[in-house]
């Protein structure tokens, strides 16, 4: 394989060279070439079903103590059923909203994490529907 | 047993888009524009619950909507293909044979056992997966399983699942009019009430040689598919398109050929782009221009100018030239246009194209170019690189005033949850 001649452009745009570099022309080949595996991709990690997965970004700190900050980017996946003390994205009467649920007797509660905000019980006078699963948290530390 | 056809039909696709992303859009009348904010593309229940036509003009609904509550929307159609696309994975994780005949819509095959309950089942999941409601019509045929959808549509108690073979299918196709049979067109209905045809079950009943008299072969096709006979095979490979067109409105009314020369500039890279996206050749190219018939004062004028490409090509610069030469054809002065557009035709392979006696050496090198000009727009966005006859201040461009995020594709534009 021949390495393109580089292409100028306005901005100065770099251009990558690709992983598996191959056989540079008059040179040895790379003893590495047989073992170059592709690279760790966080997708394989972070998004278990691609299909159902979506990202969405939190605005707030009251749940700073369940881990996650305000401005963090939140893997939400819709297809898993949310169980108790799972940490949800909920449409609450209109809003968007994220909490942890809770269910005790017959009861459902969403929690927040941070005791400045109390639990608030979902009452039949409520509008909730379970949006998705919050299934990690990416946080940029300061 | 014959397997038999389901179509699985997102119901108001794009409102439904535009709500899994927006609870208080929930209850309300919805509509979507569509591009250039022209007209009414796309409805909610409560948006056709008020009288809102298909195609209704957004200039001539503006009180209606102001009045109403009406939330309206531009077309999102980034948001909306990538919603499709996770409707359609989700499909495939339960049906193995599947034809996506639009954005919104594909025929599925069932076996003898997936009936309704396999449907809902269905249905549940892709509501679960995706936010967005879908119906499901079963038939022995495309043209009955089109049918059935209709029905569960427009019956609410079915719960958006309808299998023809469960009900008596003659009592339902004689409230069904023909012109709402997949393939009829209102001037062939038409044509057929003069006959004495009017309902799905007169045109099944018809004398199969008088229609195919009346309305050829592809008329015939649909009597017979109405009788259970099917004729219309899964299309599971996508066959290779025909034809490719960008064309749009202008934001304002534009009369400098400059103007015009961007715009279409612009469009022609963008079809360049998808037939090398495709590995297509184009062997024709038609542009036109027209001036806004919904003002009717002004004077019209609209035109249209092809040329033939030997050998065929698929290079942004022969095409955008060619283009130009088409537009300084048909382009006359005086006139306020509104639109203008390209489509190519006569599309091959690329590799069925054989070395030409005309073929200029610099093939390869112009190959490059063209890859690294569309890594580079992939990358940094459409239009990033750009020919210098697409404009460098694009004064023509869409309006696009009313568009909601594009939640699922920008990382800057994600659905922003409170945690407040």
């Amino acid at each position: 394989m021949n390495i393109d001649p580089p292409v100028s452009f306005e901005g100065r745009i770099s251009r990558s060279i690709p992983l598996f570099a191959g056989t540079v022309p008059a040179g040895f080949p790379s003893p590495a070439d047989d073992y170059v595996e592709k690279g760790i991709d966080l997708n394989e990690q972070l998004v278990r079903n691609p299909i159902s997965t979506f990202f969405v970004r939190a605005k707030g700190d009251s749940m700073k103590d369940a881990g996650i900050a305000s401005g963090d980017i939140l893997v939400v996946d819709k297809s898993i059923t949310a169980a108790d003390k799972q940490i949800v994205v909920a449409m609450l009467d209109g809003e968007f909203t994220v909490k942890r649920l809770r269910r005790r007797n017959n009861r459902v509660f969403l929690e927040s994490g941070n005791p400045e905000f109390p639990p608030r019980e979902i009452t039949p006078d409520h509008d909730l529907v379970i949006w998705g699963v919050v299934t990690f948290v990416i946080h940029q530390p300061k | 047993m014959t397997p038999r056809f389901a179509l699985l039909d997102c119901n108001n696709f794009y409102c439904s888009c535009e709500r899994v992303f927006n609870p208080r859009l929930i209850g309300v009348p919805v509509v979507v524009l569509s591009n250039n904010d022209g007209c009414v593309v796309a409805r909610s229940e409560e948006a056709k619950g008020l009288g809102i036509p298909m195609g209704a003009p957004a200039f001539k609904n503006q009180e209606l909507f102001t009045k109403n509550g009406v939330q309206v929307f531009s077309s999102n159609y980034t948001l909306y293909g990538d919603m499709s696309a996770r409707v359609m994975n989700t499909v495939r994780t339960m049906v193995q044979h599947i034809e996506v005949y639009s954005i919104d819509e594909a025929f599925l095959t069932f076996d003898a056992s997936q009936g309704e309950s396999f449907a809902q089942a269905l249905r549940a999941k892709v509501r679960r997966w995706t936010g967005l409601p879908v119906s499901v019509g079963i038939g022995p045929t495309k043209t009955l399983a089109k049918l059935a959808n209709r029905w569960a549509k427009k019956n609410p108690r079915l719960n958006g699942v309808f299998d023809l073979a469960a009900a008596r299918a003659d009592e339902i196709l004689a409230r069904i009019e023909c012109q709402d049979i997949w393939g009829i067109g209102r001037r062939t209905a038409a044509k057929l009430a003069k006959a004495g045809i009017r309902t799905a079950r007169d045109l099944k009943l018809a004398d199969i040689p008088w229609i195919r008299n009346e309305l050829g072969v592809v008329g015939e096709r649909i009597a017979r598919e109405l009788n259970g006979i099917s004729c219309l095979a899964m299309e599971e490979v996508l066959a290779s398109k025909k034809a490719i067109a960008s064309a749009r409105s202008f934001g304002h009314q534009v009369e400098s050929i400059e103007e015009i020369q961007q715009a279409l500039s612009t469009y022609i890279a963008r079809v360049a782009e998808k037939l090398r996206a495709g590995k297509m050749l184009a062997s024709r190219m038609e542009v036109f221009v027209e001036t806004n018939p919904f003002k009717p004062e002004s004077p019209q004028y609209h035109a249209s100018a092809q040329a033939t490409f030997m050998p065929p090509t698929d290079h942004t610069p022969a095409l955008i030239s060619k283009g130009l030469e088409l537009l300084s054809k048909i382009y006359r002065q005086g006139f306020e246009y509104k639109k203008t557009g390209v489509m190519v035709t006569e599309l091959i392979p690329e590799d069925s194209v054989q070395g030409s006696l005309f073929d200029e050496g610099s093939e390869d090198q112009q190959k490059h170019l063209q890859s690294v000009v569309d890594q580079l727009n992939q990358k940094l966005g459409q239009n990033t690189v750009r020919y210098a006859s697409m404009g460098m201040r694009q004064t023509w461009k869409m309006r696009q005033e009313r568009k909601s995020k594009c939640y699922t594709t920008k990382w800057d534009e994600l659905l922003v949850v409170g945690a407040s």
